[in-house]
């Protein structure tokens, strides 16, 4: 008999809400690609039990599971029980990452670079705008040729970094359009503020022209979603607690973002600082949510196109938004929606997953793009920068014609071409 | 399917015993490295199915794709002496794939290819580890679907349903699985492949598919299913009709039933099982202050609807129903489906651990038997919910429990044997579609003789002399003795807290 984990009290509390029902089975990528038990959410909640029980090794199988897992939150939309999955697996990486488990050269560069690159503005910009240069240069191709596979793989994801001026910060307050309807503010976040400059900068304009004054908050950081997936809930903690403050210094009808995953982490903020995060959490919305909550105003152009919405995963699954952006995207003129088999399956970029897990990511990759090329969409949306990067990679791999873009990239078109 | 090992584990792996080594090897030269667990926390996983009692760790588990794979690992079972265990999801709630000690698991969640679709003649043929909802959706555009609908169809396998029988909603109007296999191959105990029935559903000689399906398990594997698929009906109607308790909403099934309407289902929810759903992701706006709800379901020629919807509305008036709802479209039926089947998973909101109960009265001793589910349940002071398919008299009672408190799980077990002996007594079976397993195998003498039990041991030994498939489950370990020590019967002592 091993030793009962006590640190994983929180975790057992919701593992005893399963009564291994299996409804969650057929909702998990991992368990569709092996048919293996251990590789689905009820295995992995009967791991975790059974570690914290002391029936079954911590770093065994458990900490295999909990890297292999995508974290996609599907099982959580099919779990009749409530069990909180998301929330399990997260405090289970990060008993796993206290442990000494995950020692390897990969996983403390990826948690370093997430805490001294991704979760500082600056630096980020930094490398990302010498990451453009050299895209400019070719010397990514060059690059691609000498690096590691792992390396390559996340060479190959990025998009093309859109030029200095393109990536200029996003003015503090941007004034509504029309009659006021509000004052909101926006959250940029890290990779999007960056790398996808040109859809926040897309989000503001649909947003001011839907009536509503745009406030950036100066100070803001990173949501800490990438760190607390890959185990470091303390540091996603500091990062929660240093934008609870920033967005309490005023008062604001909504926090929007554009990034499903930092939409989830940022309503996660009550869970991981009780009391401190709440007021902020609760004010989280998605942009797409938010648009079809007050009732979008009418584009006055046309989006001609035939579009396939794909889910995030953290959007549908960790933040229960379905509707909204379809009903979004039916009120574009000229726009077509297509639907496509499993919209609201993973995709497999879950974050670092692509990078951390490979062969994993390109299975569940590889039904993605099945069931979106059988519906032969022009444009594909999505609303979180993991999946447009996951999805223009399994475009290209495919040789297909559709274009990845953010939803509100076609709501801004439909408002800025004429009619 | 060929899927590469994402986490490669172990690539080398031994099973205990003597020729262990051996049995490993030869399972791995069968179904390869990635098809075959051996790992201690592995198998861990795998000691139970949806009955989280009475569970058992295998000796490995395979992952087979193919008849001819399953046929090897039954064979090199043969030759190391060791029993095996086929299994589907592990959504079975009577333990009928819990591994027994020593054993092999065959999973057949990657035989999930539907093989063939013949709509013309409403057949299709399918891998047994081909998920029952996946089916009904992959045929659909053909105006068909496949009838039998446990509540677990997001994730039970097409197998594991032929194996144990399976029921569901609507059994009343569609039958149950048995009258939806048309033929099967089987890989049996001594690893020969057998075709049973006719792919026409034409029998001639003994009606051996009938022997099988059911028979969970015990007689061999089912490799390949051929199941007659059905015309989706021209129109359906879904009541949701408020009771003020369970016991008039079942008199006023037995009414409806006694007029000669067959409803497609008729599925009577109680309160407790109401506020549990209505707090999960399945919520369908059931009213949380209904005693009762009876979710009944019509189906057939449009213009023949009205006139039923008609007629159920009066009964329901009589039997003082407050209200009686019509699914608006296409969307709240399905919330409403929805919530019925999320309903045992719900439950999960109430305690750690579920036992639910599966036994058949006739239905006219609805009213009575269920009066006395609930007097027994709280003279044990014990938290039942009552879900189940009140148009064949299948009762689910569920007792929801703490399997860590022993006083507790030994009255859930003294209150399950009562609650048999006072459906049995009222003219009942002891399982409607759970099956046996190990759960009720020594509460069959309740409802069979020596002799019956005899003569289905003889069946079995014509199938498998050795008794090496699936052995402890649906025959009855030892002389009948209602057993309620919990220790006794398995139950894990756990250590934490």
């Amino acid at each position: 008999m091993k030793e009962p984990i006590k640190e994983l009290a929180s975790v057992y509390q919701g593992t005893l809400d399963c009564v291994h029902c299996g409804l969650c089975l057929t909702s998990c990528p991992t368990y569709l690609a092996t048919g293996r038990e251990t590789s689905s959410p009820r295995g992995r909640v009967y791991l975790m039990r059974g570690a914290a029980e002391g029936r079954v090794e911590l770093t065994g199988l458990l900490a295999e599971e909990a890297h292999l897992c995508l974290g996609c939150r599907a099982c959580e939309t099919a779990c009749p029980a409530g069990v909180p999955y998301g929330a399990m697996l997260e405090e289970t990486r990060a008993v796993l990452q206290a442990s000494g488990a995950r020692t390897s050269m990969a996983a403390r560069l990826e948690r370093g670079l997430l805490r001294n690159v991704v979760a500082h503005k600056n630096r980020l910009r930094a490398v990302v705008g010498l990451l453009g240069f050299a895209q400019r240069l070719g010397l990514d191709r060059l690059a691609a040729r000498l690096l590691p596979a792992s390396l390559r793989d996340a060479l190959a994801l990025m998009p093309r970094v859109p030029s200095g001026p393109d990536r200029a910060p996003l003015p503090e307050t941007t004034p509504a359009q029309g009659e006021r309807r509000g004052r909101v503010a926006f959250f940029t976040g890290c990779l999007m503020s960056e790398v996808f400059a040109p859809v926040q900068q897309a989000t503001v304009r649909v947003l001011a022209a839907n009536g509503f004054e745009v406030v950036v908050p100066a100070g803001q950081g990173c949501c800490g979603a990438l760190h607390a997936h890959a185990g470091d809930l303390e540091h996603a903690r500091g990062l929660a607690r240093h934008n609870a403050a920033v967005f309490g210094r005023d008062d604001f009808d909504a926090i929007l973002l554009d990034s499903a995953g930092c939409g989830a982490a940022m309503r996660e903020a009550g869970h991981w600082i009780p009391g401190e995060g709440d007021a902020m959490a609760s004010k989280v919305r998605d942009v797409c949510e938010f648009l079809d909550a007050v009732g979008l105003r009418t584009p006055t152009g046309r989006y001609d196109a035939r579009v396939c919405y794909d889910d995030p995963c953290h959007l549908v699954h960790g933040q229960g938004v379905e509707a909204a952006p379809r009903r979004l995207l039916r009120q574009v003129p000229g726009l077509e929606l297509v639907a496509h088999a499993n919209p609201t399956r993973c995709c497999g970029a879950a974050g670092t997953y692509n990078l951390t897990q490979p062969e994993m990511s390109a299975i569940v990759l590889a039904d993605k793009m099945d069931a979106l090329c059988a519906a032969d969409p022009e444009v594909i949306a999505t609303g979180n920068p993991g999946c447009m990067m996951q999805l223009a990679k399994g475009v290209a791999g495919r040789g297909a014609r559709a274009r990845v873009v953010h939803p509100v990239e076609i709501l801004d078109a439909a408002y800025r071409t004429p009619a | 399917m060929s899927t590469p090992d994402p986490s490669p584990h172990a690539a080398e792996g031994s099973l205990p015993g003597s020729g262990g080594d051996a049995l490993a090897a030869r399972l791995r030269a069968i179904v390869g490295s990635d098809g075959l667990l051996v790992r201690d926390d592995e198998l861990f996983v795998y000691e139970c199915d949806g009955l989280t009692l009475e569970a058992c760790r295998p000796t490995a588990v395979v992952l087979p794709e193919t008849t001819a794979q399953v046929a090897a690992v039954v064979r090199a079972c043969r030759a190391a002496g060791v029993p095996f265990v086929p299994r589907g999801a592990g959504t079975g709630l009577s333990g009928g794939a819990h591994p027994v000690p020593g054993s092999v698991v065959i999973e057949c969640s990657r035989m999930k290819k539907i093989l063939a679709v013949d709509a013309e003649n409403r057949t299709a043929v399918v891998q047994p580890g081909v998920v029952n909802a996946d089916l009904s959706d992959a045929i659909q555009h053909l105006g068909l679907f496949y009838a039998p609908d446990p509540s677990s169809q997001l994730a039970c396998t097409i197998g594991g349903n032929v194996a144990e029988n399976s029921g569901g909603p609507h059994t009343l109007k569609y039958g149950a699985t048995t009258d939806h296999v048309l033929a099967v191959e089987v890989v049996m105990p001594d690893g020969e492949i057998l075709r049973l029935g006719s792919p026409t559903g034409a029998a001639s000689g003994l009606d051996l598919v009938g022997a099988f399906v059911g028979s969970e398990g015990t007689l061999g594997i089912a490799t390949e299913v051929t199941v007659r698929l059905t015309a989706l009906p021209e129109a359906i109607e879904t009541l949701l009709v408020i009771f003020p308790d369970v016991v008039t909403a079942c008199r006023a099934v037995g009414e409806v039933i006694g007029t000669g309407l067959v409803p497609a289902a008729m599925e009577i929810l109680d309160q407790r099982t109401i506020a549990a759903v209505e707090d999960s992701v399945y919520a369908a706006g059931l009213p949380r202050d209904a005693g009762a709800v009876l979710i009944c379901e019509l189906d057939g020629a449009a213009v023949s609807l009205d006139p039923q919807v008609e007629r159920i509305r009066e009964i329901a008036r009589a039997n003082q129903a407050s209200d009686v709802r019509v699914a608006e479209d296409e969307t709240q039926r399905a919330q409403f489906w929805k919530a019925r089947k999320g309903a045992f998973g719900a439950m999960g909101r109430l305690a750690p651990d579920l036992y639910v109960h599966d036994a058949v009265v006739p239905r006219a001793k609805l009213p009575e038997v269920i009066a006395q589910v609930c007097e027994i349940a709280d003279r044990h002071r014990l938290r039942l919910s009552n879900v189940f398919h009140a148009g064949d008299g299948n009762l689910h009672p569920n007792i929801s429990f703490d399997r860590r408190d022993e006083d507790e799980l030994g009255r859930v077990i003294q209150a399950g044997g009562e609650i048999l002996a006072a459906c049995v007594a009222a003219g009942g079976v002891i399982t409607g579609e759970h099956g046996v397993g190990v759960e009720k195998r020594d509460y069959l003498p309740l409802v069979f003789s020596e002799a019956d039990l005899d003569a289905m041991r003889r069946l079995r030994a014509a199938f498998d002399p050795d008794l090496v498939c699936n052995p402890g489950k649906a025959f009855p370990t030892t002389r009948f003795c209602a057993e309620s020590n919990p220790k006794a019967r398995g139950y894990d002592q756990v250590p934490f807290e």
